[in-house]
């Protein structure tokens, strides 16, 4: 924490990072959901970071079983979720031990003496109690008995001791909020609607916030509590807070309203993509359809079906998903239909670590199919990056008639931001028009006669009136689309698949810094967060250091190449084993060195900005 | 636009495209039915799609004048579900065989039985894979020698029908390459039929499996050796009618002579059983069964899809601008 002022109780900071651990059954998603709510409310900028395992319900008490939400608040313009947190609250001891070494020295440690009795030590590993072992000394810790103070705040209340015990998240967040001067009302709101139907609950919960409230004020237990002003950088507007998944799906409805077609998400369930379905199925008062198929390949089947019959067709899916789909996408490029394919990574292979994040899908992206088979990339960045990643991914399948791949991963997916709420009016316009009706007398309906400025064909939908026509993935001849085996045609065919995406109309990347110097880091998706932050403060420090954080991964952005030429040192950082550098040397020859990690865990800012210092000293010697 | 359209010809069913089947393939004569029947229905060319898979069926799109789309291997069922989800209001069929829609496809074809998914399903069973040159498909008898099956198949073999029934099809029909007139029938009911409909097509690939069927079709043991399942009427057969098949205590089916009391047969029957019954019996102790075994009513997939869509509509009225807000926002002033 950056301590701007200290009076004995009260502490004005520029940013605080939080983190709750806890078992996957103590509620520390919804916890920390309602902090981050609390400080979108008031004006903080955030980033949050939930962490969680694919086990619905682990052995409570168990390292698999630890669940974690971390989010950076601040009164300035922020990237990350943070690297270590200032407040870590660790419901048990598994969580404490899985966390404890993130915490920075003298942070803050809440525990919750409740579980730390010797059986909840041994599930988690423990042979000494580390309250008592004295290991714990370079920390600030408080020691709370969660269960008992909310059983007794909660005397009165009907429910039983099992439903009493499930409102310590809440007490713990009570706290919590008095320790960060948060406003207590949004959560009080929102839990009195979440349990409408069960008053009982409704009440417990708003008392066991209140009281851990009132705790933290009355018991002393912290000498002084903390301030985040709001944040003040912002660019004037109306703001909310948005997860990856939800305003992916916003740009996904926003650019269908656009076009004037009608989205069908056809999809599969799968993390950590599923929200995607849930989502777009309460749109329905937007006329979205979504279809949950019987599995992914009928789910892309679907998409394609109603891309053909004239609407958006859309599917969501993650890795493994993708690597099923992929003969369907091959349909599609070559019967050259709309299609934006959703991939939200997860750590593979296989089925690998499915809640946990990773960028290794860009090859399978880029080439994951039979035959020359061109796609359009397009990632988005962060969360709020997802709309516009999003409405991206519907234009350029639109206008130029082809599968696109979008690619988010879970850390973009499930970690929340302030977006600056766009004007309807102000998004790009996205024009289509569909072939129109023929008399009999017209010339016949040829469907692979190209738009000379995109190479797209025209789309026809069944149901017009005289474009009858056949299609489907055998070859077929240029502009008839009468199934051709003749060789000229085929490498024609494959000549114009692969200029139609080449010539794609990308805009050029945006630099963070100059666009010649040093060191150039260039990343792509959910590593653009640590990636500017390092690059602001080693900038910030006097080094000739800039940042590219690609959405467009096919085609690439029309300068990149010449920016690649224009540094001294080229560092491409990606959560993977070098994806993105392979096909940068590949296409620009340029000697880009990969950094890579795959650990199911972001870069931390830390990590990206030792690796340019360690560039910057290879130059200077 | 165009003038009042005249009825349409079988010929205005035919595509410019050279027909490639093998000379004599029982397919010739399955797509001469289609485009009778569908002159006869009175069908338009641009609100009809046909959606294939992956086969020597599946080609069946190119040669018909309509919209159509050949899709890939087993899926043309997904496709199609698609297809008629965007626009309920075109005719959707899909031409599928054995290997196509029971092997690769299975997965897609029991689900959209199980949904009632608005489409006309053609399902041409010749009991062998035929465009890949001759391996055993999922309709092959046991114990049959194919080049990928030297000493025999050993895997039991799918009834359509009864897989069909399994997965709570509202309509399931058989019938016949060769039987023309009957099988125009057939695919006039199947257009009646709203849902999904499942016509499963007895045909001949006089290639890789010729005669498959011949024991009960050829003209002289014809009518000894098949019963037309007709609503409302016993399930008689022979030369003059003489014979009948009929259920014993243990639902068995059975060969008894005509009588005046023998049941009707009942394709609206609220239990699948008989039509159960009649799909697993064996071809060599009974006459084949050919027709509609069973038509029953269900809501359309589809309809219940745009039924949803209206009723969110009716209740909420939202705009984008609203809906890109959500609940809670918070202004940062200029």
């Amino acid at each position: 924490m950056t301590e701007t002022t200290s009076p004995s109780t009260l502490q004005e900071l520029d940013q605080i990072v939080v983190r709750f651990a806890g078992d996957s059954g103590d509620g520390m998603q919804l916890t920390g959901d309602q902090l981050t709510r609390t400080s979108a409310i008031m004006g903080n900028d955030l980033a949050t970071f939930p962490d969680f395992p694919a086990e619905i319900r682990a052995p409570a008490g168990t390292l698999p079983g630890v669940s974690a939400f971390q989010l950076r608040f601040s009164n300035f313009d922020i990237h990350t979720p943070g690297d270590a947190p200032d407040v870590l609250v660790a419901m048990n001891p598994a969580a404490l031990k899985a966390h404890i070494k993130a915490l920075k020295p003298e942070g803050i440690l809440i525990v919750n003496t409740a579980k730390f009795g010797s059986v909840d030590l041994k599930k988690a590993k423990y042979e000494t109690n580390p309250l008592e072992d004295g290991s714990l000394a370079g920390y600030r810790m408080l020691e709370v008995d969660l269960e008992k103070l909310t059983r007794e705040t909660l005397a009165e209340s009907p429910l039983d001791t099992r439903a009493k015990d499930r409102c310590k998240n809440m007490f713990a967040l009570g706290i919590l909020y008095w320790l960060f001067h948060r406003n207590m009302q949004p959560t009080l709101d929102f839990l009195q609607t979440k349990f409408a139907s069960k008053p009982d609950i409704a009440a417990a919960n708003v008392r066991a916030v209140q009281a851990g409230f009132h705790y933290a004020d009355i018991s002393g237990i912290f000498q002084s509590s903390y301030k985040v002003a709001p944040a003040t950088f912002m660019k004037p507007g109306t703001y909310r807070n948005v997860m990856g998944n939800q305003s992916l799906c916003l740009g996904l409805v926003a650019a269908s309203k656009s076009a004037g077609v009608e989205l069908m998400l056809g999809s599969y369930p799968i993390t950590p993509a599923s929200d995607i379905l849930h989502q777009l199925s309460g749109y329905k008062h937007h006329g979205v359809v979504t279809f949950q198929a019987e599995d992914e390949i009928a789910a892309v089947c679907a998409a394609i079906g109603a891309s053909y019959a004239g609407q958006l067709g859309i599917t969501s899916t993650s890795g493994p998903g993708l690597a099923l789909k992929s003969e369907a996408i091959g349909l599609a490029v070559m019967t050259e239909l709309p299609l934006v394919v959703i991939n939200v990574q997860r750590a593979g292979p296989s089925t690998g670590m499915p809640t946990k994040t990773e960028q290794a899908d860009l090859l399978q992206a880029m080439f994951g199919r039979n035959g020359e088979c061109p796609v359009p990339i397009v990632a988005a960045r962060t969360p709020a990056d997802a709309f516009g990643a999003a409405y991206e991914a519907v234009r350029i399948a639109l206008r130029y008639m082809t599968p696109v791949v979008l690619l988010s991963d879970g850390y973009v997916a499930n970690g929340a931001e302030p977006w600056r709420i766009p004007d309807v009016d102000s998004l790009p316009p996205i024009e289509v028009r569909y072939a129109e009706a023929r008399g009999a007398d017209e010339p016949k309906f040829q469907p692979y006669v190209r738009d000379p400025e995109t190479l797209a064909r025209p789309w026809a939908r069944p149901g017009t009136p005289g474009l009858m026509h056949r299609i489907g993935g055998l070859e077929k001849q240029d502009g008839t689309g009468s199934i051709s085996y003749d060789p000229e045609n085929h490498q024609r065919m494959t000549d114009l698949r692969a200029a139609k995406v080449a010539g794609i109309d990308v805009a050029p990347c945006e630099v963070i810094g100059d666009a010649s110097g040093d060191v150039l880091i260039v990343g792509w998706g959910g590593t653009a967060g640590a990636l500017t932050a390092a690059a602001v403060r080693l900038r910030a420090q006097g080094h000739a250091v800039s940042a590219v954080c690609l959405r467009h991964l096919n085609p690439f952005p029309p300068n990149l190449g010449e920016l690649l030429r224009s540094f001294r040192k080229v560092i491409v950082a990606e959560l993977n084993g070098g994806q993105l550098a392979l096909l940068i040397r590949g296409q620009f020859l340029v000697d880009a060195a990969p950094f890579t990690k795959v650990q199911g865990q972001p870069f931390t800012s830390q990590e990206i900005e030792s690796r340019i210092e360690q560039a910057l000293g290879e130059i200077a010697r | 636009m165009t003038a009042v359209p005249t009825a349409l010809t079988k010929k205005d069913f035919k595509s410019d495209q050279d027909v490639r089947w093998c000379p004599g393939c029982g397919d010739y004569a399955i797509l001469n039915a289609v485009q009778t029947a569908f002159a006869n229905l009175g069908k338009n060319l641009h609100e009809t799609v046909i959606i294939s898979g992956i086969g020597c069926s599946s080609r069946f799109p190119y040669y018909m004048e309509t919209y159509g789309f050949h899709t890939i291997h087993g899926r043309a069922p997904a496709v199609a579900t698609g297809t008629k989800l965007a626009n309920p209001n075109l005719d959707v069929w899909v031409i599928t065989g054995d290997g196509d829609s029971l092997s690769i496809g299975g997965n897609h074809l029991i689900h959209t039985l199980r949904r009632n998914v608005g489409l006309k399903i053609i399902l041409f069973n010749n009991r062998i894979y035929g465009l890949t040159k001759g391996q055993y498909s999922p309709t092959s008898e046991k114990g049959k020698r194919t080049k990928s099956t030297p000493m025999g198949s050993l895997d039991e073999p799918f009834s359509p029908i009864s897989l069909a029934l399994g997965a709570g099809a509202t309509f399931v029909a058989r019938s016949v390459d060769i039987f023309a007139p009957h099988l125009i029938s057939m695919i006039e009911r199947m257009d009646a039929h709203r849902g999904t409909a499942l016509l499963e097509v007895y045909q001949n690939c006089n290639i890789f499996n010729d005669g498959a069927f011949r024991g009960f079709t050829e003209k002289d043991v014809r009518s000894d050796r098949v019963v037309e399942l007709q609503h409302g009427k016993p399930l008689l057969f022979g030369g003059d009618h003489s014979k009948a098949v009929a259920f014993d205590s243990g639902f068995v089916p059975q060969i008894v002579g005509a009588s005046d009391d023998l049941p009707n047969w009942d394709e609206r029957a609220v239990s699948p059983a008989a039509a159960m019954a009649l799909a697993h019996a064996s071809e060599a102790d009974l006459p084949v069964p050919i027709g509609v075994f069973r038509d029953v009513d269900r809501p359309a997939f589809e309809d219940d899809v745009v039924g949803q869509v209206a009723a969110a509509r009716a209740k909420r009225q939202e705009s984008m601008a609203e809906l890109l807000a959500g609940s809670e926002t918070w202004t940062v002033g200029g």
